[in-house]
């Protein structure tokens, strides 16, 4: 029974379902996924986010934007075990005809909300909603979970601005903050010095997590949830510490690992260590572009 | 056209609450009167005109109507990743609104010049581009953008343009409008440079050469019915720009014209790279090779 799951049930099945994902497209970004799949599974199944699954663009619902599209296959997983749509759809993902890429497009997949991959742009369009929201007088909450690295980008420190001058308590920025980008650890490239207390220089509420904790995640997401309800006109900055690649032992900590699918023999210890078999992945090598192309 | 802009948009605001005036703080006084009538509509998102567009595509996202307005360049150069990802990918409704159309901005430089809008914008999915000539068109503009349920970006001149029509006429998005009529040449324009070719058009006319002129308000959808006529009712075809010469009104006839195996005389004029030297507005057209004393030697080089 779905229901009887627990969180971290749910976090497993999510990392298992990306894995099976991934192989079966030789492609998609696992670890970025992997680092935030704790901090989607809190926000869809702990009473954190309000949605309808069957009305996906209900009016009262609550936005979660994922600015790092990157980690788009965790969203997309989440969302099928939500019931936005049936779990064989994820296994179209990547091939042609399918509408789930390894960079989503709003709206194409039932409960996507922005099109997002390019960095930088998320927390803009959130800000914009969360905007709207007060100018109506509405209750719904926006969501939009940024990567460190992205956080290089100066509009994100635009829109954080923003957030801050005009009051959006309704809007929570969660950063999942795994140290490393595309090529290298951010402390090689650009460090970010007192992150979380970037934030609260910018006149935000900000609190360093361990991502991987869901009472933590609960915890500050419902402090973000408290600064509204008391009217503090602060918007909130989660800070999430995580890890790239969390789940598969190889791949955690591992910059290469950003974008690269597993050999047979690395195959062989994920699926292990995510508590799967050969069967779980189905026709994976039968499937795939591998021998497509 | 900004006094007329700022009319329409007041209007239209007075009228439906989900009208935002959304700005990257430019404007100043000119947005007094909208400022205290309708605070709770307008937004100074800052000197930050990426976060500016994205935002407002949030807000469209919630049923808003939000109208952009920031000095073109930075519109349509600075945002124009935002405006592509955020506005048009997503196909929300939001209105851009670029002033400072071609080198109005004459005393200050290449920097705050907009002469790259269209060639920038053109190939964008969803957008509408209008370019009006005068202030009663961008009324009309302003108007019609509002009705549209999806991406828009309106070109502006600065302010004291003149008017090119004599009387109320028909608008609609997507229709040309022939100015005056003519049967050895077509002038194809668009913007306030609409007033120089109608000046130029009366110059021919004295030398004896019969001369259209057709305004395209709209870049796209681009009317290429009245284009085709003309290419076919006349002998030679100028498109006059305040633009530059690489993709704007005059590639777009280009294009036109070659895909419909047109066989008529063709020149353009437009900018070449930068805008050089500073001046008045109608000087500095001039000097860059835009202003009556070249269209009238255009048509002469192309002959017709």
């Amino acid at each position: 029974m779905g229901d009887l799951m627990t969180i971290q049930d749910r976090a497993l099945k999510i990392r298992q379902q990306i894995l099976k994902m991934s192989m079966g497209a030789n492609g998609g970004h696992i670890a970025p996924s992997y680092s935030m799949t704790d901090i989607v599974a809190e926000l869809f199944f702990d009473d954190i986010l309000t949605y309808d699954p069957k009305k996906p663009e209900w009016e009262d619902r609550d936005y979660f934007i994922l600015s790092k599209g990157h980690g788009v296959l965790a969203l997309y997983a989440a969302l099928s075990m939500a019931g936005f749509f049936p779990e064989e759809k994820l296994y179209t993902f990547g091939r042609v005809g399918s509408e789930l890429g390894s960079l989503a497009r709003a709206h194409s997949v039932p409960g996507v909300e922005a099109s997002t991959g390019s960095l930088g742009h998320g927390l803009s369009y959130a800000a914009g909603i969360a905007l709207a929201l007060k100018k109506d007088n509405k209750k719904n909450r926006v969501y939009a979970l940024l990567g460190d690295g992205e956080c290089e980008e100066g509009s994100v420190w635009e829109a954080v601005m923003f957030a801050s001058h005009n009051r959006l308590d309704n809007l929570t920025i969660i950063v999942d903050y795994n140290g490393l980008q595309a090529m290298d650890s951010l402390q090689n490239i650009m460090s970010l010095g007192d992150f979380s207390g970037k934030f609260r220089s910018f006149g935000l509420d900000a609190a360093d997590i361990d991502g991987h904790n869901f009472d933590e995640i609960k915890e500050a997401l419902l402090r973000a949830k408290g600064n509204a309800q008391s009217g503090s006109g602060k918007p909130m900055a989660i800070v999430a510490h995580t890890v790239k690649g969390k789940g598969i032992s190889f791949m955690e900590n591992v910059p290469i690992w950003h974008y690269r699918i597993p050999n047979e023999q690395e195959l062989e210890i994920a699926l292990k260590e995510l508590k799967m078999t050969k069967e779980d992945l189905g026709d994976y090598e039968k499937l795939s572009y591998r021998n497509v192309i | 056209m900004r006094t007329a802009y700022l009319e329409t948009l007041y209007e239209l605001a007075s009228k439906d609450k989900n009208v935002y005036a959304v700005i990257s703080d430019n404007g100043a006084i000119v947005y007094d009167k909208y400022r205290q009538d309708l605070p709770e509509q307008f937004i100074n998102a800052g000197i930050s005109e990426a976060n500016m567009v994205a935002m407002a595509a949030g807000m469209a996202e919630r049923g808003k109507i939000p109208f952009a307005y920031t000095i073109g360049a930075f519109l349509a150069y600075r945002a124009y990743e935002f405006i592509l990802n955020d506005v048009c990918m997503m196909n929300k409704n939001v209105k851009l609104v670029g002033i400072g159309e071609g080198c109005s901005y004459s005393l200050l430089g290449a920097s705050h010049h907009t002469i790259f809008d269209f060639a920038a914008l053109r190939p964008l999915p969803n957008l509408t581009i209008l370019s009006p000539a005068s202030p009663m068109e961008v009324k009309k503009c302003v108007k019609a953008a509002y009705e549209i349920n999806g991406p828009v970006y309106i070109r502006l001149g600065t302010n004291r343009e003149p008017e090119v029509y004599e009387g109320d006429y028909g608008f609609e998005v997507g229709k040309g409008v022939e100015l005056k009529s003519g049967s050895d040449v077509t002038l194809i324009s668009t913007g306030s440079i609409v007033y120089d070719v109608l000046y130029a058009a009366k110059e021919l006319e004295k030398q004896g050469v019969s001369t259209r002129v057709v305004n395209i308000h709209t870049i796209t959808p681009i009317d290429e019915e009245i284009i085709i006529k003309a290419c076919r009712e006349t002998n030679a075809i100028l498109t006059v720009e305040e633009h530059s010469i690489i993709g704007g009104l005059g590639s777009a006839v280009a294009e036109l014209i070659s895909e419909n195996n047109l066989n008529v005389r063709f020149g353009r004029i437009g900018l070449n790279d930068f805008v050089h030297g500073y001046g008045k507005h109608d000087e500095l057209k001039a000097a860059n090779g835009i202003g009556v004393r070249d269209i009238v030697d255009a048509v002469m080089r192309v002959g017709y």
